[in-house]
């Protein structure tokens, strides 16, 4: 038995086959669907969540390898105010890429590298949105940065 | 994805072991490369040995030298203050690389070993891959190809080395640590890449149950110049159509010495050794570079669809040592 722990929860895990990846395991075996499944090859960033503070992509890690490391999820933020500033500025339209772009935001904001709207753009090329809601999603980091 | 075993050992030689004795097994370590081909039943190892947790991770000064860890993140070393210092051109390639997510798991081991982008190999579907399946033809030189090489080449495979990293690891003659059962060997990364020939299938020198354990990176003398160029398609998050990394150590305005190599254009990283007999105590002007240039990409291989990339390589090395020189 593997044990996940999860926005501070321990879950216990029958990883018997290890095929499962952590997204599949948030999603389909902790019910925690805030993580969205995209390209499921690591091209979207949908599946964004922070691994031991860092994040990371849950479709290329497999959940056995999480074993010990403490996994956040969009569940796990508790009224951030990123979430907030996403919804004032309209940062989305569809919503599926949302809680990948916010978990990366977040961590964005740890690292210190969002400076500049150059800076913020570069360093948020990894989560994708079809919506094109770029703009929007930028001004909401920047509110954020600015009053961090 | 077909079924494996998965097993995480706490040792290198451990690790090693279980390896080196199923033929069918493999080393699992930032996992973004080869999770994503097992996905697509590119690579079916029978069982996965996690080295994620072993105690190769992290950067050592060593003397002129930075020793690092395999397991070492992308964003780690991109982190690294005397890298930044003395070779910001490697912080460059590595920065300008992926995205964080990616960087956050890619290992600088499995950044050297990271498989092709090339479609036609990471789509089964296609039958003829002489990298995936040993003598059924290269779909890529006979039907539509871009994102390919033109210097390397043959005509059983033009797939790309796609690395950024390795562009200006190659340029500063890095040294990669392999062990294995028999022991430890140190290779240098010019000589670890292997060329297609009649073989796509064989990349490198590494056998099997052959493990990374750390590469070397030589600091260039204080006062060198470098920088690294990136050409892609879009802005960021993209792999490079061309790229050229260049250090230079200037005199006025003669280069004393230089330090050149290209990605985006071969099979393997490729350093232009050419291109740094003409530079060095040459005088920097378009002239030099022009011809340092048509040193570097000469007899390509080419395809309609990989052409434009003789003249792009060309202009993104002129462009690279125009702006390190002035």
């Amino acid at each position: 038995m593997t044990t996940l722990t999860v926005n501070g929860t321990e879950y216990p895990l029958d990883l018997a086959d290890p095929r499962v990846t952590l997204l599949d395991a948030l999603r389909d075996r902790l019910d925690l669907t805030g993580t969205k499944k995209g390209c499921d090859q690591g091209a979207c960033g949908a599946c964004t969540v922070l691994s031991d503070g860092r994040r990371v992509l849950a479709c290329l890690t497999l959940a056995a390898q999480c074993d010990g490391r403490e996994i956040t999820t969009i569940e796990g933020l508790e009224s951030h105010p990123m979430q907030d500033a996403f919804v004032r500025h309209d940062a989305f339209q569809c919503g599926y890429c949302t809680s990948g772009q916010i978990m990366s935001a977040v961590a964005l904001l740890g690292e210190n590298r969002a400076g500049t709207d150059a800076d913020i753009r570069e360093y948020m090329s990894g989560n994708l949105c079809r919506c094109g809601a770029y703009s929007n999603i930028v001004a909401a980091v920047r509110e954020v940065a600015r009053h961090a | 994805m077909r079924e494996f075993r998965y097993e995480r050992p706490t040792t290198v030689a451990e690790a090693i072991r279980a390896v080196a004795h199923d033929p069918e097994a493999d080393f699992l370590a930032g996992g973004t490369t080869e999770v994503d081909l097992m996905k697509d039943g590119v690579l079916h190892p029978d069982l996965l040995v996690d080295i994620t947790r072993l105690p190769l991770r992290g950067v050592r000064r060593n003397g002129t030298m930075l020793q690092v860890g395999a397991l070492t993140t992308m964003e780690e070393l991109a982190a690294d203050h005397t890298l930044a210092e003395r070779a910001p051109f490697v912080v460059e390639a590595l920065l300008r690389g992926a995205s964080v997510q990616l960087r956050n798991m890619a290992t600088i081991g499995g950044n050297l070993l990271q498989r092709t982008r090339c479609r036609y190999f990471r789509d089964p579907a296609v039958p003829a891959c002489n990298k995936r399946e040993p003598g059924s033809g290269c779909e890529a030189v006979n039907s539509v190809a871009r994102m390919h090489a033109i210097l390397g080449a043959s005509p059983a495979c033009i797939a790309l080395h796609a690395s950024d990293l390795a562009v200006p690891l190659v340029a500063l003659d890095a040294v990669v640590h392999i062990e294995s059962e028999e022991g430890e060997r140190l290779v240098p990364l010019t000589q670890f890449y292997l060329m297609p020939g009649e073989t796509p299938d064989r990349e490198n020198v590494l056998r099997h149950g052959e493990l990374i354990t750390a590469i070397d990176i030589p600091l260039p003398p204080e006062g060198t110049r470098s920088l690294y160029l990136k050409i892609r398609d879009r802005a960021s998050y993209e792999f490079a159509l061309t790229s050229a990394a260049v250090a230079v150590i200037m005199d006025g305005a003669v280069i004393k010495d230089a330090r050149v190599a290209m990605g985006g254009i071969g099979t393997i990283p490729w350093r232009g050794f050419e291109a740094e007999e003409v530079l060095r105590e040459a005088p920097a002007t378009p002239e030099t570079f022009r011809s340092a240039a048509d040193g570097t990409i000469r007899d390509p291989f080419l395809v309609p669809g990989t052409a434009f990339k003789v003249e792009l390589a060309k202009r993104t090395l002129i462009r690279a040592l125009t702006e390190v020189t002035s």
